[in-house]
Order: C-alpha cells, then structure tokens, then sequence
C-alpha cells in the first residue's frame, strides 16, 4: 500500500507491549490472594519489563517519515475483512511510551495505599495498560474499538472498588458516559465500513473521499465518543467525578493517558477521514475549547477539595490541547500532541503528589491543608515544580506546549487566540493559590509530625520532573518524532485549502 | 398405490432424541440415582451432535428438512440441554424434586425444539412447538409445593395456548389462502397469483408474528416471561430462556423467509415496531428489578428485540448474524444462571440482586465469572456478546436500517446500568454476611464450559460466525 514500513527490529514488538501485561495479569490471577509482596513484585516487574520494551521504540523509531513503522498485520476475521493490523506513527509513538512509563508509577504509588482486594487491583492495571497500548497501536478500526472499550471494564473497577466514599456514583457516571459516546462512534463505524467498501483498515480509509454530508453526520458520531474521552465541554461532567474518587494510580491513569486518547481519536480518526467536516466545524470546535479553556479554570478557583481542583484544571488543560489540534497549522497540531503529553506527565505527576499526602491525611479537602512546607520541605519543593510546569512557565515543559497551541490558535483565528492566553493567567490563579493555601500560612495541625516523602515516593515522581525539564529545555527531541506525521495529516486536512471559510464563520461567532 | 419408506436420514437424529427420551420415562422407574439420567442425556445429545453431520436431507415428502440451518440451531439445543443437565442436580436436590420425570420431559422439550427447527412445513411446525411447549410448562411449574412455580406453569400454560391458537387461525387463513401449508409451496403461490396485495395475507401474518412474538417473548406478549422465569426451577429458566426462544427464531426465520420471502416489506412494517417496543420493554422495565431472574427475564427479552434487527434486516448476513447471537447467547445466560443457582442454599434464595453484595469478597472466583457474563450480556468487548451485536448492527446497517441500530446501540447503553449493578453489588458493596455457595462438578463444569466460549468467541469469533454464514447458504 506504501503507507507502511517493515518492522525491522525482526520480533512482533508491539504484540508483545500489549499482551506482556496481559499475560502479568494472567500469572496474577493464577498467584494466591494472601501472598500480596509477590503479586506486587510481579506487576512491578511486569511494568518495568513493559517500559524497557517500550524505549526500543524510542530508539529504533524513523523520524524521517510519517509511514506507519513496527506494522504487524494478520487476519482476524476474513469474512469480514477485520484484521488484527498494528503500527505506529510520530503520532501515536511517545504515547506508548507515556503509558509505559505511567504503569510503572501507579504499581509504586499502589504499593502501600491499596489494602483490600490487592491481587484484583493488580490485574485490572495491567489488563489496563494492555488495553490503552492497543488503542494507540490499533490500524485497524475494529480492532480500535475493542481495545477502546474493553478500557471500560478495568477502569470502572478501578474508580469503583478502591475509590473514595462516592466511587460508586463516579464509576456508574463514567462507564455509562463513555458507553454511549462510544456506541455511537460504532455506528458510524460500521457507516463508514461499508461505504469504503467493506473495510476497517485506517489507511485504507484515509484514501478515500467521503460525500461532505456523511462526513458530517460522522463526525458528530465519532465527536460523541471523543469529545466525551477528552473531555469536551459540555460533556466533561464525568471527569471531576471520576478523578477525584478514583484511587491515585486510578486518576493518574485517567489524567494521563486515558483522556489522551479522545484527542488522539480526533489526530488519528475525524480529521484525516473527514477532512471536509472537521475544516467546517473547526469554528464550532475551536468554540468549545475556549469555553472549556476558561470556565475550567474559573471553576479551579471555586473548589475546595485537592483532587477536584487538578480535576478541572485538566478540563482547562485538554481545552488548550483541542484548541491547538483544531488550529489545523503546524504549531497549533504539534503544540496540541506535546501539550497532551505534558498534561499527562505534570497531571499525573500532581495526582500522584496528591495521593502521597492522601496516604498520610487522608483528607483532600484544601481547608486541613496549610503549612506544609514547613513540615514536608523536600515534598513541598518537588510540589513547586509541577505548579510551575502546570502554569506553563518557560523551562518547563507547560511553557512550550501552550506557547505553540498559542501561535496557532492565533494564526487560525485571533480571537481564539486571545481568549485562550486568558486561561494561562487564570491558571496561575488557581494553582499559585493552591499552592499557597496547602504549603504556606500556618502549620494546620492536622498536617503537624508528618513524614517527609520516602525514597520510594520519589522514585515514583523522579521520571515526571525530569521529563518536566527535558520537555522545557530541548523540547525538539520529542517534537522531532511527529514533524513528519504532522505535516502529512495536514496535508489531509487542508488539502483543499479552505481554511478561510471557517475563520470566517468563526469571526462572525464572535462578532 | 405402493407407500415407500421414506427416507429417514435426515430425521435420524430426531429419532434418537425420542427413543432417548421414552427410555429415560422408563428406566426412571428402576434407577435409584437420578443423576445417572443426567449423564444419559448428555451421552444421547453428543451421539445427536454426531448424527447432524450427516443429515442433510429433505424427507416426509417435504414436510422434514434438515439443512445447514436447521442443524446449527439443533447444536445450539443440544449445547442448551447438555448445560441445563448440568446445572440441575444439585438444584434439584437442595429443592427435593429430584425426580427421574425432569430429565426426560426436557428431552421431549429438545426434541420439540429440534422438529421447529427442521419444518419446512407448518403442521410440522406446529406439532413440534406443541410438544416443546407442553413439555416447559411442566416443567416450569416442577417444584410442586410452591406456589410461585405453580404460577409461572399455569401463567405459561394459559398465554401459550392462546398463543398456540393465534398460530393455528393464522396457518387456517394462510392455507385457505393458498390451498397448503408448506412453506414453499406457499412462497410460490403467493408469487404466482399476486396475492401479495391481498389484505388477508397481511392478516395472517400479522397472526405468525404474534404467534411467534410469544414464544421469543418480545413485547408486547413477552407478560408470561417475567413471571414464569421467576417461579421456574432455576435450570429451567436458564433453560426456558434459550431454547424456547432460539426455536422461536429459527421458525421466524423460516417461515418468514421462505413462506413470506416475496413480501418482505410488509411484514419488517410489522416486525420493527416490535424490535423496538420489545428493546425499550426489555431494558428499562430490566433497571428497576429488585430478583435476579426477573431482571434476566427481562434482559432475555430485550435480547429478543436485538435479534428481531437481524430477521429485519432479511439477508443472509442479518440471518447468520441471528444464528450466531443465538450460540453466543446460550453461553452467557446459562452461564449467569449458573451462577444464580450456586447462590441457592438450603433455606436460602439468594434471588434478590441484594444478595450479591460483597460476592466478590466471600467468593472471588464466582465474581469474577458472573463479571464475565455480566460484561458480555451488556456487549462490552472483549467479550463473545460485543461480537454477537456487532454482526447483527452490521447486517442491520448493511440493510439499511441505520437509525433502527441508533436506536438499538442506545439502548444497549441503557442495559449496561443494570448489568453493572450486579457488578457493583459484588465488588464494591460489602457482603452482609457469610454467603454459603453450592458446589458441584457439573455446575463447575458448566461454568468453565460457559466462560471459555464467552471469551473465546470473543476473541476470535471468525469460527463460529464462519459456522452461522454457512449455515444461511442453504436457504
């Protein structure tokens, strides 16, 4: 088809990044229940062996090109044309990694917090980790959609079993939210499937040309899976719910990855498939994400509970990755993916920060808080950087992503632009008050005598701020892998240069 | 005029079902362990699965056919029996109706099933529902002490013969129509004296519908289903809720098929509003159960609404899709039902959905399997239900029923709420006491059976689904 490259590492690599943690879940199930040091040392190794797997992609990966690389393809179900089809773009490529490397920190951050019911909690993150490398290596769109939803399952059991007081209503909220945005997307699946002439291969689909209405009912069916996984204003409900009664590894997770991958549906699915559609509701979208941009974080400023707060600031957040994506230039794109990888590293990153301290209080509500860096210094500091990196401040990865989503909202509409810079001072807002109201003024008893973080906390945040700084000060070495894939998908996008007409529809919006 | 024999090899393996099923009634009389008939039903069901392979054949001058159709749902029987036999004994046994009479009255149910499945010829048709009927309400109503079973025997008896009665006056109306009742001398009939704009073949059959409407409980004559699942013996609801309804289906499809086949616009104006009534029954009414086999009563008929998409939808790929939703189906139901009836103990129900809460800490392994069943009824992948409801929304769409499947997906959304239920009850409520669970070999059997297909197929459905497709080509 020429879209694709040989695998040329001479092993199924990506095959064994999904099913190596299904397979640890697997050995889990079949350990005893009371024998709870080995099911953590297994899920561990399993995680660790998962990552080092994963770097072979960071190094053996072809940033020259924006084919398809690592592909494995085989028959599924022949009489259908389904096929169990992998590979992975600069696109997709960073996000495995992302999931890799997060597995790992949620088995350390777990290792002491989850008391009841440890063997299923292992196996629902691994079952999970599986699920969420599928989904970013899937080619076939079949096979997307299995990974996409059998994600449910361990996460609802995740938010629901070892969360907090109100997991159950989170959970039910959550699975039955995405249900429906995803059951809708499976219709126009199927649509799409038989227009194309019986086909779910991804690239296959790409080559075709669609009539512009039935791009347009697609996109509402597909925008009603993603927009819901992003999450999208109005239907991010879900997410402050979910986050803040989720266990840590649980949010983490969410925050992380899991919500990446709405944004990534509309990367690698609504644009190149729709590209008539997605050009013409560009207004439309671009719309909702400066609403989002600005009433999440206005909402930061009115929460009084720790995980609610980051809750909505990813709201906030995932408003600047859409608004980058649906720029539809360079920067906007590009600026979006490095965005959603920096919301998944500082995001999850203060989930984890949140759930240490949750461990010694257990309270998250901002009030009990207050003094704690004279109590916690080297916890407090570490806080410090992830504050920083949220707000977006130059040297920190937040700076570069918001700076290029920035100059392409600007370039794709002005106003869009503008309203979003607004959000980056809000944010500031929110989180220097946070900052202020949990580790300054005076010591609350409540948070007097505690423990410092142990070495095994900060193991688990080392990678993050690292990641953080790298990001910030050489950012090119991640943007290097999607310049290629970038500009071929918007090549796609604005093949029939029409961009101006929506600009135009967007201006009288604001008008 | 000399009779010839006729030829009975496609009907060999209905033979064997009766000369099985009269053994049973008799050698009940001698047997002292009535589990033994148990064992019996299962070596003459694998001997029948065997017989099917070489039964292709039209025989009784057209009235008996055995083809690729008939013998996939004959498997699915023979798959409904074997896992029934072994879910029941120790349910009869904690029941005290561990009677020799059981195990022979669902051999005559099956047999009924079986010769639905193969006629080609209504008064066939007929007298094999009648005998599957008549079999499951005795059944039903086993447990003869309790009132609730005598219920859901006299509650199935009444509207099945109701049910049984519309079926005839329809066949009456259709043979005075056309001067026969098979059912492809009656397709060619209709095509060849225009009768397809006579009102009266409409009347009749919006008579089959309603007839059949009954059997598969789709609404609005599912009223029996609830109430009879819930007063049945527990294997004979997981019984009653599969083989009954695949039978449904398979006379359905063939009557409707390939007696009505040149009017198939006429009656999808009668069958989609049925689909949907019975989808919107099934699932909301399923959200506010309080017992177990009252909400898989109404589950299994919603599940009823999403097969009636394939029938709709009338081509070979809506039909095979039907076919392998049917095998899927049996799985997981019986399997949930294997569950229920572990949770009942001397003295002990354990039907309210409230009991299931805390399942997942007292008894981990049967969590996670009802977990299974319970992700798969509501189509979550990877499980052998997604697949199931895909192929029947592909075929639907394929059809050109695009907003019919909208309406379906949403609805499906809807059930998961009450699957999850049980879901949640087990894993995140905390049990309000020791739950004893009755064990068994074959109940053990029975969910490993159970749970392996669900999640094979879920896995690599290309096989059985390769099996449905064949099995439509005959048509």
């Amino acid at each position: 088809m020429g879209q694709t490259m040989n695998n040329t590492l001479g092993f199924p690599i990506l095959s064994m990044l999904i099913f190596l943690p299904l397979v640890g879940s697997a050995v889990i199930l079949l350990m005893k229940r009371e024998n709870e040091k080995a099911v953590k040392m297994v899920s561990l190794l399993v995680s660790i062996a998962t990552f080092a797997l994963s770097l072979l992609l960071f190094s053996n990966f072809d940033k020259s090109t924006h084919l398809m690389q690592f592909v494995e393809r085989q028959e599924w179900i022949p009489s259908l044309n389904i096929n169990y089809y992998l590979g992975l773009d600069g696109i997709s490529v960073l996000f495995v990694l992302l999931a890799t490397l997060v597995t790992i920190l949620c088995v350390l951050i777990s290792w002491e917090s989850i008391k009841t019911k440890t063997k299923e909690f292992f196996i629902s993150l691994l079952v999970m980790e599986g699920a969420m490398i599928g989904v970013f290596c899937s080619l076939d769109f079949m096979l997307f959609y299995i990974f996409w939803e059998a994600m449910l399952i361990p996460m609802y059991l995740l938010i629901g079993v070892w969360g907090g007081p109100n997991r159950v209503y989170a959970a039910v909220k959550f699975f039955l939210y995405t249900l429906v945005g995803s059951v809708l997307m499976l219709v126009g699946i199927i649509v799409l499937y038989f227009f194309a002439g019986r086909t779910f291969d991804i690239l296959e689909l790409m080559t075709k040309t669609y009539p512009y209405n039935m791009q347009l009912v697609l996109f509402w069916a597909f925008f009603a899976a993603f927009a819901v996984k992003v999450p999208m204003f109005p239907v991010h409900t879900w997410l402050p719910d979910a986050h803040t009664e989720a266990p840590t590894a649980g949010s983490v997770i969410l925050a992380a990855v899991l919500i990446k991958m709405g944004a990534y549906g509309f990367l690698r699915f609504s644009m190149p498939l729709l590209p008539d559609a997605s050009r013409a509701m560009t207004p439309v979208m671009l719309t909702l994400s400066v609403i989002a941009i600005i009433y999440g974080g206005i909402i930061c400023l009115a929460q009084t509970d720790l995980k609610r707060l980051i809750a909505y600031s990813s709201v906030s957040h995932m408003g600047f990755v859409t608004l980058g994506i649906f720029a539809l230039n360079t920067q906007g794109v590009e600026g979006g993916i490095l965005q959603m990888l920096n919301h998944g590293v500082v995001t999850g990153a203060l989930f984890l920060s949140v759930g240490i301290i949750y461990d010694r209080t257990h309270t998250r509500v901002i009030a009990d808080y207050g003094g704690v860096a004279s109590v916690m210094p080297l916890y407090a500091s570490l806080f410090m950087v992830l504050t920083f990196a949220s707000i977006g401040l130059p040297a920190t990865n937040g700076f570069i992503g918001e700076f290029l989503i920035l100059l392409g909202g600007f370039a794709a509409n002005q106003w869009a632009g503008v309203l979003a810079a607004s959000g980056i001072i809000i944010g500031a807002a929110y989180m220097l008050w946070l900052y202020q109201r949990v580790f300054f003024m005076a010591t609350n008893p409540k948070v007097a005598g505690l423990q410092d973080v142990n070495m095994r906390e900060v193991i688990t945040l080392l990678p993050m701020i690292v990641l953080i700084f790298w990001i910030g000060i050489y950012p090119n070495v991640f943007l290097s892998f999607m310049h290629p894939s970038v500009q071929h998908l918007l090549e796609r996008v604005n093949g029939r240069g029409a961009t101006a007409v929506a600009e135009n529809v967007m201006m009288q919006i604001l008008k | 005029m000399p009779i010839a024999m006729p030829n009975l090899t496609p009907v060999m393996p209905e033979l064997v079902m009766t000369c099985a099923a009269i053994i049973m009634l008799m050698a009940e009389l001698v047997i002292k362990r009535k589990e033994t008939l148990g064992f019996l039903s299962i070596v003459s069901a694998a001997l029948i699965s065997y017989l099917l392979l070489g039964s292709a054949g039209t025989t009784f001058g057209g009235m008996f056919v055995s083809d690729g159709y008939s013998s996939f749902f004959k498997l699915i029987f023979m798959a409904n029996l074997v896992l029934t036999v072994l879910i029941s004994p120790q349910y009869l046994h904690t029941m005290r109706i561990n009677f020799g009479e059981y195990y022979a009255l669902i051999l005559f149910a099956t047999l009924g099933m079986m010769l639905m499945a193969s006629a080609a010829d209504i008064i066939v048709l007929y007298l094999g529902l009648e005998l599957m009927a008549l079999s499951t309400y005795v059944l039903a109503g086993f447990i003869r002490y309790d009132m609730k079973s005598n219920e859901a025997a006299m509650k199935y008896l009444l509207l099945g013969a109701f049910a049984s009665a519309i079926l005839l006056y329809g066949t009456s109306l259709i043979y005075g129509l056309t001067g026969t009742t098979n059912l492809k001398d009656i397709a060619e009939y209709i095509t060849n004296n225009g009768l397809a704009e006579n009102p009266l073949l409409m009347v009749s059959m919006i008579f089959f519908a309603v007839a059949f409407s009954f059997k598969i409980a789709a609404a609005p004559f599912h009223m029996w289903a609830p109430d009879a699942y819930e007063g049945a013996p527990t294997p004979i609801t997981a019984f009653m809720s599969v083989g009954p309804k695949a039978a449904g289906f398979a006379v359905l499809g063939r009557v409707f098929l390939v007696a009505f086949g040149s009017v198939r616009a006429d009656w999808s104006l009668v069958l989609v509003p049925i689909a949907i009534l019975t989808m919107a029954v099934g699932n909301i009414l399923a959200l506010s159960q309080t017992n177990i086999k009252r909400m898989l009563a109404y589950s299994s008929i919603a599940h009823a609404g999403y097969m009636l998409l394939g029938i709709i939808a009338g081509t070979p790929a809506g039909i095979s899709s039907v076919l392998n939703y049917m095998f899927i189906y049996a799985f997981m139901n019986i399997g949930a039902f294997a569950i229920v009836i572990m949770l009942r103990t001397e003295g002990f129900a354990g039907e309210e959905i409230g009991d299931y809460a805390g399942l997942a800490k007292t008894h981990p392994a049967a969590a996670a399997l009802m977990l299974v069943f319970m992700f798969s009824l509501t189509g979550i992948p990877p499980m052998a239900g997604f697949m199931g409801k895909f192929y029947l929304f592909m075929a639907a769409v394929n059809a050109g029923y695009t907003w019919l499947v909208i309406i379906a997906v949403l609805f499906s959304a809807i059930s998961a709420y009450f699957y999850l239920r049980i879901v949640m009850l087990m894993y995140m409520k905390e049990p309000a006491g020791a739950t004893l669970l009755n064990t068994s070999p074959g109940i053990g059997l029975a969910l490993a059976i159970t749970v392996s297909a669900v999640i094979f197929i879920g896995i690599l459905p290309a096989k059985i689904l390769g099996l449905a497709q064949i099995a439509v080509s005959s048509f």
